[in-house]
């Protein structure tokens, strides 16, 4: 019961942040926002018994995402307080579509029959954290996706330096 | 327990909300910052599946993790052309960004 009520609290903070993320008219604050919701959703995966991703989440998301965008912000400063709208001339179609998506993958989840079937229950032998780290290196398990992603970070790595440099 | 369909809802709610904030916002930080809702809107629901109904198979956390590591890809090359283009166009609204608009 208590995690229940601890999930309705920290899924309505986490939306309202989320609300205030895209509709703040000071992008600072949205970056600050935007902290709050993705510390939140650390915190679901946290009652999810996941808790190395929410560790992840913290680290990676609020550490390193959030703080680049708020550096990205800074150095792109004229428009962080941008004196014409926020939004564009199609907002309220966005707003109309992102109520229609809202509706039907609720609509879908509730249709489908496995929904109210309970929890399954977690061996309490075997350690989520343990299994995670061996399947991320186990030839018959997530070898390759998880070099893939290593060779992307590497490429993205030098791609933004690329980018961004300034050329004299 | 918490029971599944909330958490489905929520994610659900938080994929809307992001969605929203991607096709409405002008500036595009703004943009990738909903993009950064819509994927974490994924990855709650990549965990709860697993929590839920396969907790026995990985799978789903390790989806998630790779997830996160091209979550942090994206946004490094996003900032990166948007300081780009800042320094060329000065400005980073997604209205005037046309240079490949006939």
């Amino acid at each position: 019961m208590a995690l229940q009520i601890i999930f309705i609290l920290v899924a309505g903070a986490t939306l309202g942040a989320a609300l205030m993320v895209v509709t703040s008219p000071n992008l600072i604050h949205s970056a600050f926002w935007l902290v709050g919701a993705l510390f939140g959703v650390a915190v679901v995966f946290a009652l999810l018994n996941a808790g190395f991703l929410a560790v992840v989440q913290v680290v990676i998301y609020i550490g390193a995402i959030a703080i680049l965008m708020i550096f990205a912000i800074m150095l792109t400063r004229r428009i962080a307080k941008d004196a014409g709208p926020r939004f564009n001339a199609n907002w309220v179609w966005a707003a109309i579509l992102a109520v229609v998506v809202f509706a039907g993958l609720t609509w879908m989840l509730f249709s489908w029959p496995g929904i109210d079937e309970p929890a399954a229950a977690l061996n309490p032998a075997s350690d989520p954290l343990r299994e995670l780290g061996l399947a991320l290196v186990a030839p018959d398990g997530y070898v390759l996706p998880f070099e893939i992603a290593s060779v992307l970070l590497l490429a993205a790595l030098i791609g933004a330096i690329v980018i961004a440099w300034e050329r004299k | 327990m918490i029971p599944l369909p909330w958490i489905l809802t929520f994610s659900a709610a938080l994929f809307g909300i992001g969605l929203f904030g991607v096709l409405s916002r002008k500036n595009a930080i703004a943009i990738l910052m909903g993009i950064e809702l819509m994927l974490n809107a994924v990855n709650v629901n990549l965990v709860a599946f697993w929590r839920y109904r396969t907790p026995e198979n990985i799978a789903g956390q390790v989806f998630a993790v790779i997830v996160f590591a091209v979550a942090a890809a994206e946004v490094a090359v996003g900032l990166a052309l948007f300081i780009s283009v800042y320094r060329l166009r000065n400005t980073v609204s997604a209205d005037e960004i046309d240079l490949l608009k006939w």
